[in-house]
């Protein structure tokens, strides 16, 4: 039985050593915000914090990691969504299929923690996740919002109504 | 832990629904149990705590077709916005309900052009009931009532739509109604916030591929590597001791799957079994070859006429000037960020199937098909999609061998999940074509003759062969047609030939987003761009002339060339290229602004984009979907290229087969300009102008005119 430290909260798995922390997470800890997307460390569906700092979960051993280590996945990036990132995320509808937004919230979420006030070519260097739909600008502008850099009413996007 | 957490809320949910008719994980209205109060039709139910249940029979992919559909049947309704949730119909209740939700279809951007009259009135039939109920309370003529945001309202009195539900559900439904004209909606034509935005933002939307029952085990497959191959023999005491293992699975004549209880472990036993494929006559084809074949079309004698007039032969010989040239389109993958994944269930009466799909009824039959079951003895469960883009729509392979598989386990769940490597080497191709454009000119200019003879793959010739009649596929002319919803060609030419010699290689090929639009609208739209360059006119002022007769294809070209900035000063190194084209019932235009340095290196600095879809239900999803449009548009331009060697694709997964990041991505500036009087698509349309626009603009920054894609295979130094 090995454990890790995932969301503030010890958890016990058993799995092969050579078992991804993503697969972990998916199957052995029910925390499936994180996304299987490559498998190989293109696409960053997988993204997740390890003592803060963004890892392509579907490429790292879950057994290189000691409970000691803090595991942040989607699920405990902040109580109730409330995140700047993910209220910024709701302000401009960024997602849209959503598959790939856990991964661009942690990643997003590691940048801010590195560089509060990023510019855009912080922004093109940290965020290499694949989306497909197309989302990047409503991200990158959701980020600029996050960190304060911009008002809402100064990014040209017009949304109405909100969800009950 | 919350972990443990989790899995009890999925449990509860899965028993409050045990047998009942709507499992739809995460999806709004679930939970609430709307037996309470029967439905007003089969559109809309309010619940006693004022909540409207408005049901969804197309798929949620990311397009915003949920949110567009809802605002439809709200408005009409004229209920509380704020108390909207969706939820999915079953394929299988469809079916009971002798199709009462119309087509599941979620395609060729058809979710609201096609199905905005049934639903809207879905609404308005709703509206009339309760307001019948109302007045029936009152003993007052309905006509006397009004209603608003939820309530029915007369003289001063009112009632909620919630405490008049059951009433209002007991009366007959008019025979008819009369919609609203567009110009009187009040929610429908705004832009409104998406309905399924906050479980996308906190990890707790399940997927497909999220999905966890009691007892499930999990499944991974390779199918053979070439197409049209077979599997041979495999040898499975080589993996069956592994930890987790259940069985190895032979699964159709081309396929075998590893069951274990876990994904990852299923997944390692499968790259650890010993396969020996029977290749079959396909392993000789390679990419070179299918080039050739097409080649060898664009001269050959006979092929499909699209559209015809006037004397071409005549004309083009006796044209003062002639330009030609040759296009080619490579073959594309999908790569929806969620990989082909289906849940099955299986016993001798009965065959459950939990997948993401584009068409809910298709995965039904493929789910009947594979189980040998009756249709009526199975059932669907739709989840929200990771992506479609036209990967799950027309075929479900994924879904037959999830039932397949699960055969081998009576009574157990079991979900199957591609890998990366597996979706990326058996998908269904963007299809594979050249062009041979020639045009005549006269001494003035002016363009007299067009033939453009179009070579390659049908779509419809590989998945459904039925519908070529005599040989003509009639959907390769998309954006080139005569007239008609689906793409008319724009430009008057007096002396036009549109041909077509199909030529189809081993290469499956599926519906991609964008479809035949696509390569067409590089075709026509680069050429037009060289014919203008040879005839040294004006790009824009070549095709305002070829317009004049076509008002709306030419008002979105000149909306994107004005706000542009077409023919003004602009920064140093900066080049604009145009592109437009209609398609999906929807008039289009884009205006790349680039720049190329010395090193040949591309910027896409920005996008202008113009979109007149008729009637704009949802325009800040409109413009979502522009901005997509060319993340979906420019990969394929830039990098999108499946080519195969020995009868397998080469291309694995996101290294070998490169899209758009966020460096990549211009600024897109949407200009949505509904002209009204049609319904048109917008998930689609506009991907077909990306590419020309940008290729357009590299020729007009470099003098370079890049013909086959993508544009990595070219320097542009």
């Amino acid at each position: 039985m090995a454990e890790l430290t995932v969301n503030g909260k010890r958890m016990q798995f058993e799995a092969e050593a050579d078992t991804p922390l993503l697969w972990v997470l998916r199957e052995q800890l029910s925390l499936t915000g994180t996304k299987y997307g490559c498998g190989v460390a293109q696409c960053g569906a997988c993204t997740v914090h390890v003592d803060g700092a963004p890892v392509r979960s579907c490429v790292m051993p879950a057994s290189a990691l000691t409970e000691k280590q803090k595991v942040t996945t989607i699920e405990g990036l902040a109580p109730n969504a409330s995140h700047p990132l993910q209220k910024a995320w709701d302000a401009l509808d960024v997602p849209q299929c959503g598959f790939c937004q856990s991964g661009m919230l942690m990643a997003a979420a590691a940048l801010l923690k590195a560089k509060p006030k990023p510019t855009d070519a912080d922004i093109d260097a940290a965020m290499t996740n694949i989306c497909r739909c197309g989302t990047y600008n409503r991200v990158r502008a959701a980020i600029h919002l996050a960190a304060g850099q911009v008002q809402r009413k100064q990014i040209p996007i017009v949304i109405e109504g909100g969800q009950a | 832990m919350s972990a443990v957490l989790n899995r009890r809320d999925f449990l509860s949910v899965t028993t409050a629904t045990a047998g009942g008719l709507m499992v739809a994980f995460h999806v709004p209205g679930l939970a609430q149990g709307g037996a309470a109060t029967p439905e007003l039709n089969a559109w809309v139910q309010i619940l006693p705590d004022e909540s409207v249940v408005i049901r969804i029979a197309r798929s949620e992919m990311g397009q915003g077709t949920l949110t567009g559909l809802a605002q439809l049947v709200a408005e009409e309704l004229e209920c509380d916005w704020a108390k909207v949730k969706t939820e999915y119909p079953t394929p299988g209740q469809n079916l009971a309900r002798n199709r009462a939700w119309g087509s599941m279809s979620t395609g060729g951007s058809r979710g609201v052009r096609e199905s905005h009259e049934y639903v809207r009135k879905g609404g308005a039939l709703a509206r009339a009931l309760l307001i019948q109920a109302a007045a029936n309370q009152w003993s007052v003529s309905v006509v006397e009532c009004a209603t608003a945001s939820g309530w029915v309202t007369h003289a001063g009195k009112k009632l909620s739509y919630g405490s008049l539900a059951a009433e209002a559900a007991k009366l007959a439904a008019p025979a008819d109604i009369q919609l609203k004209p567009p110009k009187d909606w009040k929610l429908a034509g705004r832009p409104m916030k998406r309905l399924d935005t906050k479980p996308k933002l906190d990890g707790s939307l399940v997927y497909g591929m999220d999905l966890q029952l009691p007892g499930m085990l999990n499944a991974a497959i390779k199918d053979c590597p070439v197409f049209g191959g077979k599997l041979k023999s495999f040898d499975a005491s080589e993996v069956e001791k592994r930890p987790g293992v259940k069985k190895v699975v032979k699964v159709g004549d081309s396929a075998v799957a590893v069951v274990a209880d876990t994904w990852w472990r299923a997944k390692t036993a499968l790259d650890a079994l010993p396969i020996v494929w029977d290749e079959g006559a396909n392993i000789t084809q390679n990419s070179a070859d299918t080039a050739a074949m097409l080649k060898a079309g664009l001269d050959a004698d006979t092929a499909a006429v699209g559209s015809s007039q006037g004397d071409v032969k005549g004309a083009l010989a006796a044209a003062a000037r002639k330009v030609e040239a040759v296009y080619s389109y490579p073959h594309q993958n999908h790569a929806t960020m969620e990989v082909m994944n289906a849940t099955a269930k299986w016993t001798p009466e009965r065959c459950e199937v939990w997948t993401p799909t584009q068409n809910g009824e298709a995965a039904l039959a493929a789910a009947a098909e594979a189980s040998g079951l009756p249709p009526s003895a199975c059932e669907v469960f739709k989840l929200h999609l990771g992506g479609g883009f036209g990967r799950r729509g027309a075929v479900h392979d994924w879904v037959r061998q999830a039932v397949v598989i699960a055969k081998e386990l009576p009574g157990t769940p079991v979900k199957l999940i591609w890998s990366r490597e597996e979706d990326m080497t058996h998908g269904r191709y963007h299809p594979v074509t050249q062009c041979k454009l020639t045009a005549g000119l006269d001494a003035a200019g002016k363009l007299t003759a067009l033939h453009m003879r179009i070579s390659g793959q049908s779509i419809v010739a590989g998945i459904f062969p039925q519908n070529i009649r005599d040989g003509k596929d009639p959907a390769v002319f998309q954006g080139l047609n005569a007239g008609g919803a689906e793409g008319a060609l724009g430009y008057a030419v007096p002396h036009l030939l549109i041909d077509h010699a199909m030529r189809n290689p081993t290469v499956p090929p599926g519906f991609w987003r964008g479809v035949n639009l696509n390569q067409n609208a590089v075709y026509l739209e680069c050429f037009v761009d060289e014919v203008a360059h040879a005839a040294k006119r004006d790009p824009l002022e070549l095709r305002r002339e070829l317009l004049a007769g076509s008002p709306k294809h030419l008002a979105v070209l000149n909306a994107v060339a004005a706000k542009a900035g077409w023919g003004k000063p602009r920064a140093k190194g900066r080049y604009l290229g145009l592109a437009q084209i209609m398609g999906f019932g929807s008039y289009v235009a884009a205006c790349a602004e680039v720049s190329v340095n010395k090193k040949g290196e591309l910027k896409i600095h920005r996008i202008v984009a113009a979109t007149d879809p008729g009637h704009a239900v949802n325009p800040q999803q409109i413009a979502a979907q522009v901005e997509g449009s060319f993340v979906y548009g420019l990969s394929a331009a830039l990098f999108g290229e499946i080519t195969v060697k020995d009868g397998r694709v080469e291309q694995q997964n996101f290294n070998t087969y490169p899209v758009m990041k966020m460096e990549h991505m211009p600024a897109v500036e949407t200009i949505c300009m509904p002209s009204g009087g049609f319904w048109g698509g917008v998930g689609e349309p506009t991907i077909a102008v990306a590419a020309p626009a940008v290729l357009n603009a590299i020729f007009a920054a470099t003098g370079k005119r890049v013909r086959d894609l993508p544009l990595s295979k070219h320097s542009l130094a």
